[in-house]
């Protein structure tokens, strides 16, 4: 198999690369097979909108929306905690 | 130390009222520590000591950030000790599963998705703010199957966008086996999802 050939085909390689390139820079290189690979793979495609829509799910999850309420007995718990560390 | 923060507030743009810390901060801290661990006894566990900990350090207060970024950092770092913790001493048999589970996917002679493997649309859209709180709990169920190590390592890339080597060296992981990490979390994530949300 030649090189073009092998990058065309190996969807290993290219699924790697989709997540190093929301992440960071790829390579001149890295660039072209990616490119290469994805004109011509549409199941690799469809991995790719699906890596980017979960990245960005993962982000906003990150951003802690107020979902969970700590119980009140805990709070006073804690209150009283740091009230007795200040006096 | 009841003078403390009056003193800051005066050379500074942000004052801190550890008084007011568990009104203000207790159920966003909490809600963060849970969106990272998973765990709620934890999660209690940790605002606690993040609370402890910043009284302990108060006079480290300059008042260069606000409050909450404060007291989000100083519990951001009790998570990634929570990370280390859950990974240490599994390192060397994660290192196997990768190796071996990625044939799992794709074929070993030429990198091919495996037939059964390959994605397919989802038929649910996600972005339907209908369905989004159920595709986030998909979505955290799926993570919660990861392996520790590498649920750290995603986590800490994804979530809290650290550097690279940061991650690697905090969770002492070499930057080859690093990619190889997130591109099995993606992987698996997302099979997942296919799994239980279609």
């Amino acid at each position: 198999m030649n090189e073009i050939k092998k990058i065309a085909y190996n969807c290993h390689q290219a699924t790697l690369l989709i997540e190093k390139k929301q992440l960071t820079k790829l390579s001149l290189r890295e660039k072209f097979e990616l490119k290469l690979h994805l004109s011509g793979c549409s199941v690799c495609r469809v991995f790719q909108q699906q890596s980017m829509l979960i990245n960005k799910l993962v982000k906003s999850y990150a951003a802690a929306k107020k979902e969970e309420t700590l119980d009140e007995a805990y709070k006073k718990k804690l209150q009283e905690q740091i009230d007795n560390k200040l006096i | 130390m009841q003078d403390k923060p009056a003193d800051i507030a005066s050379k500074a743009a942000h004052a801190t009222s550890p008084r007011e810390w568990v009104s203000n901060y207790a159920d966003y801290l909490f809600n963060y520590a849970i969106s990272r661990i998973s765990d709620q006894e934890l999660a209690k566990d940790l605002v606690q000591e993040t609370f402890l900990a910043a009284l302990e350090k108060i006079s480290s207060f300059e008042g260069r950030s606000a409050e909450k970024t404060w007291l989000t950092a100083i519990l951001k770092h009790k998570i990634i000790d929570v990370y280390r913790k859950r990974s240490s001493g599994v390192l060397n048999t994660s290192n196997h599963i990768q190796e071996e589970s990625v044939h799992e996917f794709f074929n070993s002679e030429d990198g091919h998705w495996k037939v059964d493997h390959r994605p397919m649309e989802f038929s649910r859209s996600a972005d339907d703010p209908l369905l989004a709180k159920e595709f986030r709990l998909s979505l955290r169920r799926c993570m919660d199957k990861l392996p520790n190590l590498w649920l750290a390592v995603f986590t800490m890339k994804h979530m809290d966008d650290l550097e690279t080597e940061m991650i690697c060296t905090e969770l002492n992981v070499t930057p080859a086996n690093f990619w190889v990490i997130i591109h099995r979390c993606k992987l698996n994530l997302r099979s997942c999802l296919q799994k239980n949300w279609v």
